[in-house]
């Protein structure tokens, strides 16, 4: 066997049984009884009809109901006017459509029509004088016989490549190794988000978790007390925010297990983690008390906070990043030192 | 330990445990026993009542002392230690109806509460009479109808950041490890909400009241309250839990709607038996 | 056809038009442009009737939605990441310092008449245009309506379905609230996981580090022009295509594969498909009106250090975000480079790789078939079970990596362990669709064995007769001719051998390999394939007729070899 038989442009099956033709064409009731026509005739009228009175009523309630009192007028629990216009409006247009669909399906024709199908193909004269004319503009352009001018079109065609590349480069800076650097820095103090206040360990209770922000973060309120420490705002604030957002957690002393050399990174118990997921960088505050272990609601990545930030479950790779505490002379928790290795997703420069 | 994991079929072993039991029960129950250190009198009886419900109802998992006990061959808790856990921790988790519990599981559910009122109160009394702990919030944070709209905004940006991403942006809830859940937090009491920051039960951490103020706290409820009780503008919220039930609905009520109609359209309808 | 003599006589310059109303517009156009000739072949134009062939439909009648939407919504929004304070009437997010973008997207919620459902509309419209999208190359796959002269337009339609997704997520992305801030951070972590240059392809998009300023804006112009701009292109090309190669059709009574039967654009097919328009723009504003889609004002302003569970993308994103929870967490650091293979795999690799499995399919089909005929007539699912097969496969896939990115939302409404529905997808994406394609193609098989059981001894009477010496048989009654017909009316396929390694004289054949993987294929594709019967079974089936039932009950059995061919009793 050689596989198919090629019937080339028929495409005809080879089915066993003779094409018994179109079935006969049977006439719907509307097309025979002449009450049941005028029914449909009132039918389709009467639903463009009412699409017509809804549409007005759609206009209607626009200026009717009030637009600038949030919340008091409700249908259902639902805004009234998002319910009124999109119901109006929606039902009106689903009659306008059935009414069409009925007229169609009633009322006009339905005889079947036939129509041949041509070959997608042009037939071979058209090809063949399309070639030849194709291959006339090439041999009148002597593309063919002068290589020096195609291939010098073709390498300054090329080159204009290099242009739209190189006029992209405005879109942004380079990485450099900003994306292994925060505004954490020796000494800044470790304040609460949304509130600023700044914490004492002895505020921190077992099993607390507090969402926490480098103070230059947190607005104070105090535009002079902000100009003093620094406070960064707009999108410097969420740019840097986006890497130096914390978590600072307590337990038991004897229940953490420092890695080599983060043995004294925290105050009494009290640890703290970069907020950031190491896998793309959702912001991870799912913290369990009894099994410290925190997760990303994004993509399930499982850190445990007793153990130095090791990933337990998920896709991320790199532990959670974890910011050495101190304690200052008014003996609010501080940072010593910025992360010592990078917040967030990797990235293929980060080693 | 082999000696005694090899003899533990021995006929006399169950007397032994159960007479070692005792004993231990026995010191414990006189090492750790309620002594109320300052009650007046009828704070007192409170305690006392208290301490009988504890023994009737709370005892088997917590020990007689509420001094905790410990699982069967585990260093895991069965039923905590209660010393030192605070008024409002019993308030939050009698009053919730998820103690007592039917059975130790991942998570202990919320439910009808088994005990009134006043019992609940008089459980209270005898737990924070064991050590101290947090007591039930004052009224006056847990109620908010006083609050301005600025003030439910700044509860709205501590919800935001300490409590959507485990409870959700309108507090639908959502998934923990190991099966475990942040619960959805509908319909609760300001007075639980509270508690529930303030003592951290099961695997929710703590929020001490040093950190998110009682202010901060009260905030945080009448956001809560103000983002569930607002009317669901754009119509049915679909369960509040985003684009998961968002995608349910297109497919079935968009796509399904839609396919009922072109299986309309493309239907021969009925056919007249007289000819034209 | 009685009926031709209806087509409006062709429109000439030179003949009076005066009888045909609308005659003068006509001639003045005319007389312009020229295009009754285009009209005259396109007014009367036959489209067949049937369900299934209305699903591109909802798709494009979507996207019209969305442009009538977009065009009421871009008349407020503001693409703009500039940090401003909201005092607007939506007390809950009062002295809230957010983006302008943000803060449109309020004002057009909550301040413009009607805004609210024009953006709900707008995004049940894209939901719908993304799902429309997926059922309509669903019946296109299954049907094998892709195949020669339709290479070019399945491509069409790939094209429009990967744009669609992008145009989606870019529109997800720009009230920039909480959710299309933690997706935009997704995205940041995709881009940054491209092996060698992606912090700088990131800083590049970003304008520097996460979130910048310029994001919002930049998307905005991609998802209002340069997007749309492609989609109008490409629909425009899958139409005029569809025009040009004509709507295929089902096998039936009349119809062949060099003739189109159903009813004329001009009415009937302007008054369905148009009346269809109305319905679905109705049936997204209903939806619009009852169901509140994307709550933004419930998210809150985007803030890097703030998430809400259950953050998920729009639906079609859905299985790419699977792909993402289940991948295990590798990541490699040789060459002095870091190599995220947990983020660039499942969303890089996996993502264009549906793409191009889905552009490479057709011709992939067409090697190994080497069937080079036009096509105009569909295939029943069934009737190419390889392909069915590998289609429930590739739906497995993807309705499996789906469920993983709502593994959260199922572990919390079903009561599951959410690590152990990772661990189950992790598996099952790999073992699901091979039962999955296994399971499909027996049940092809075996309707298409039903089938021929029924072109050749007709259907069950449920008249069980007796025949003298007591033997009973259940008598069946021929299927009419019509049926017959479209049960049979298919090509019968063959195992391609291959070509001898030598020829006669010894000489190594020279592309012996190609032909023994060919041949592989072809066996892969056709081996199992149940043919439909000949002419002369029918024949022979027929001329038995009642008695072969009774001669045949003794036995207990009767049926069609895997070859097609009666076994003869």
């Amino acid at each position: 066997m050689s596989g198919l038989k090629r019937v080339d442009g028929t495409g005809d099956s080879e089915g066993p049984l003779p094409n018994p033709g179109l079935s006969e064409h049977l006439p719907r009731p509307t097309d025979v009884d002449p009450a049941l026509e005028r029914r449909a005739e009132r039918q389709v009228a009467g639903m463009f009809g009412l699409a017509t009175l809804l549409i007005l009523g759609f206009c209607v309630a626009y200026f009717a109901i009030p637009g600038d009192t949030l919340g008091k007028y409700t249908v259902l629990g639902f805004d009234a006017m998002n319910f009124t216009l999109g119901m109006t409006l929606g039902v009106a247009l689903l009659l306008i459509g059935f009414g069409a669909i009925q007229w169609a399906k009633k009322l006009m024709d339905d005889h079947e029509i036939v129509e041949l199908r041509h070959s997608s193909a042009s037939s071979p004269e058209d090809r063949k004088v399309a070639l030849e004319e194709l291959s006339a503009g090439a041999t009148e352009s002597g593309i063919g016989r002068r290589p020096l001018i195609r291939n010098s079109l073709i390498g300054a065609l090329g080159v204009l490549g290099f242009p739209a590349v190189v006029l992209l480069a405005d879109l942004g800076p380079l990485p450099g190794n900003a994306p292994s650097t925060t505004v954490w820095k020796k000494g800044m103090r470790v304040v609460n988000d949304v509130s600023g206040t700044p914490i004492k360990p002895s505020e921190i209770e077992l099993g607390q978790l507090i969402n926490a922000e480098p103070i230059v973060l947190v607005p104070t309120g105090d535009p002079k007390t902000d100009q003093q420490l620094g406070v960064l705002e707009g999108t410097e604030q969420l740019t840097a925010k986006a890497k130096a957002a914390v978590i600072l957690v307590r337990m038991r002393p004897d229940e953490i297990h420092a890695p080599a050399g983060r043995e004294n990174w925290d105050v009494d118990g009290i640890l703290c983690y970069s907020k950031i997921c190491t896998h793309v960088g959702c912001p991870i505050s799912l913290y369990e008390q009894q099994t410290h272990h925190v997760l990303c609601p994004c993509h399930q990545s499982t850190f445990d906070l007793a153990n130095g930030g090791e990933v337990l479950f998920g896709p991320a790779a790199r532990p959670l990043p974890q910011l050495q505490l101190g304690v200052d002379g008014d003996g609010y928790l501080i940072a010593v030192d910025d992360f010592q290795v990078t917040v967030g997703p990797s990235y293929p420069q980060m080693d | 330990m082999r000696f005694l994991s090899t003899r533990r079929r021995h006929p006399l072993a169950g007397i032994i445990v159960v007479l070692f039991a005792l004993t231990a029960m026995g010191g414990l129950y006189s090492l750790l026993g309620p002594r109320p250190a300052s009650a007046d009198a009828g704070q007192s009886d409170l305690v006392k009542q208290g301490q009988q419900l504890f023994l009737v109802g709370c005892a088997t998992c917590h020990g007689l002392a509420a001094q905790g006990v410990l699982s069967n061959g585990s260093q895991s808790n069965y039923g905590p230690s209660l010393v030192g856990v605070g008024a409002a921790a019993v308030d939050f988790q009698v009053g919730t109806g998820r103690m007592p519990a039917a059975q130790v599981d991942t998570q202990i559910p919320r439910k009808r509460p088994t005990y009134t009122d006043a019992e609940i109160q008089a459980l209270a009394a005898y737990v924070a009479s064991l050590g101290p702990g947090p007591a039930i919030p004052d009224a006056k944070y847990t109620d908010i109808s006083g609050l301005s709209a600025a003030d439910v905004s700044r509860g709205g940006a501590f919800f935001r950041t300490n409590c959507t991403a485990c409870h959700n942006s309108v507090g639908a809830g959502g998934a923990l490890p190991d099966g475990r859940y942040a619960p959805a937090i509908r319909g609760d009491e300001g007075r639980y909400i509270y508690e529930a920051m303030l003592t951290g039960p099961q695997q929710m951490p703590v929020f001490s009241d040093d950190v998110i103020t009682p202010q901060d706290k009260q905030a945080i409820i009448a956001y809560i309250n103000s983002v569930q009780s607002q009317p669901s503008y754009g119509g049915s919220a679909l369960g509040g839990i985003g684009p998961v039930s968002e995608g349910l609905a297109a497919w079935v009520f968009g796509i399904g709607a839609l396919v009922l109609v072109t299986v309309w359209i493309a239907a021969h309808g009925a056919r007249a038996e007289r000819k034209e | 056809m009685s009926h031709a003599s209806s087509v409006p006589p062709p429109v000439t310059r030179t003949a009076p038009l005066k009888k045909t109303p609308g005659a003068g517009p006509v001639k003045w156009l005319d007389d312009r442009v020229g295009l009754a000739g285009l009209a005259k072949k396109n007014l009367r134009k036959v489209f067949p009737d049937h369900w299934s062939f209305m699903l591109g439909e909802i798709a494009l009648y979507s996207f019209i939605v969305l442009l009538i939407t977009g065009v009421f919504l871009s008349l407020w929004f503001k693409p703009s990441m500039a940090e401003v304070t909201y005092n607007g009437p939506y007390s809950l997010l009062d002295g809230v310092s957010m983006s302008e973008a943000f803060s449109s997207t309020l004002h057009i919620s909550f301040e413009v008449r009607g805004g609210l459902l024009m953006r709900q509309i707008h995004h049940w419209a894209a939901n719908l245009f993304m799902a429309a999208m997926t059922v309509h190359m669903l019946r296109i796959f299954f049907t094998g309506a892709f195949r020669k002269p339709r290479e070019i337009n399945w491509l069409v339609g790939v094209g429009l379905f990967s744009v669609g997704l992008i145009e989606g997520f870019a529109g997800y992305s720009l009230p920039d609230d909480l959710l299309s801030g933690t997706g935009l951070r997704f995205v940041d972590g995709l881009v940054r996981s491209i092996p060698v240059v992606g912090s700088y392809i990131e800083f590049f998009i970003f304008g520097g580090e996460f979130p910048g300023d310029v994001l919002v804006p930049r998307l905005y112009i991609v998802h209002v022009l340069l997007i749309p701009g492609v989609l109008i292109g490409l629909i425009t090309l899958h139409m005029l295509l569809l025009v040009y190669q004509k709507h295929t059709q089902w096998p039936g009574p009349g119809r062949t594969n060099r003739n189109v039967v159903g009813y004329p654009v001009l009415p009937v097919y302007a008054a369905k498909a148009g009346g269809f328009f109305f319905v679905v723009f109705g049936v997204t504003a209903i939806m619009g009106a009852l169901f509140q889609i994307n709550a933004v004002w419930n998210y809150g302003p985007y803030d890097p250090a703030q998430v809400t569970a259950g953050s998920q993308p729009d639906f079609y994103m859905g299985w790419a975000e699977g792909a993402v929870r289940i991948m295990p967490n590798w990541e490699s650091h040789f060459f002095g480079l870091t190599w995220s293979w947990n983020v660039f795999v499942p969303s890089v690799v996996v993502l264009s790789s549906l793409f191009v499995a889905l552009a490479v399919y057709p011709f992939i089909e067409g090697w190994v078939t080497k069937d080079h005929r036009e096509h105009h007539l569909l295939q029943r699912p069934r009737d190419a079970p390889v392909r069915t097969g590998i289609g429930v496969a590739g739906m497995t896939f993807y309705g499996l990596l789906w469920a993983a990115g709502g593994n959260d939302i199922i572990a919390t409404k079903f009561h599951l362990d959410i690590y152990a529905i990772t661990w189950f997808t992790r598996f099952a994406v790999f073992v699901g669709p091979v039962l999955a394609f296994l399971v499909a193609k027996r049940i092809c098989i075996s309707l298409q064995r039903q089938d021929n059981e029924r072109v050749l001894h007709g259907y069950e009477t449920g008249i069980i007769t007796r025949s003298v010496d007591g033997a009973y048989a259940e008598r069946h009654t021929p299927i009419p001719v019509e049926e017959a017909f479209v049960l049979t009316d298919r090509d019968r396929v063959a195992v391609a051998a291959a070509e001898a390694d030598t020829d006669e004289s010894g000489v190594a054949a020279p592309n012996r390999r190609m032909s023994r993987l060919h041949a592989r294929a072809s066996a892969f594709y056709n081996a199992d394939v149940t043919n439909p019967p000949d002419a002369g079974e029918i024949e022979e089936a027929q001329h038995h007729g009642g008695r072969r039932e009774l001669d045949a009950a003794p036995e207990g059995f009767r049926g069609v070899s895997e070859t097609g061919i009666p076994k003869d009793h």
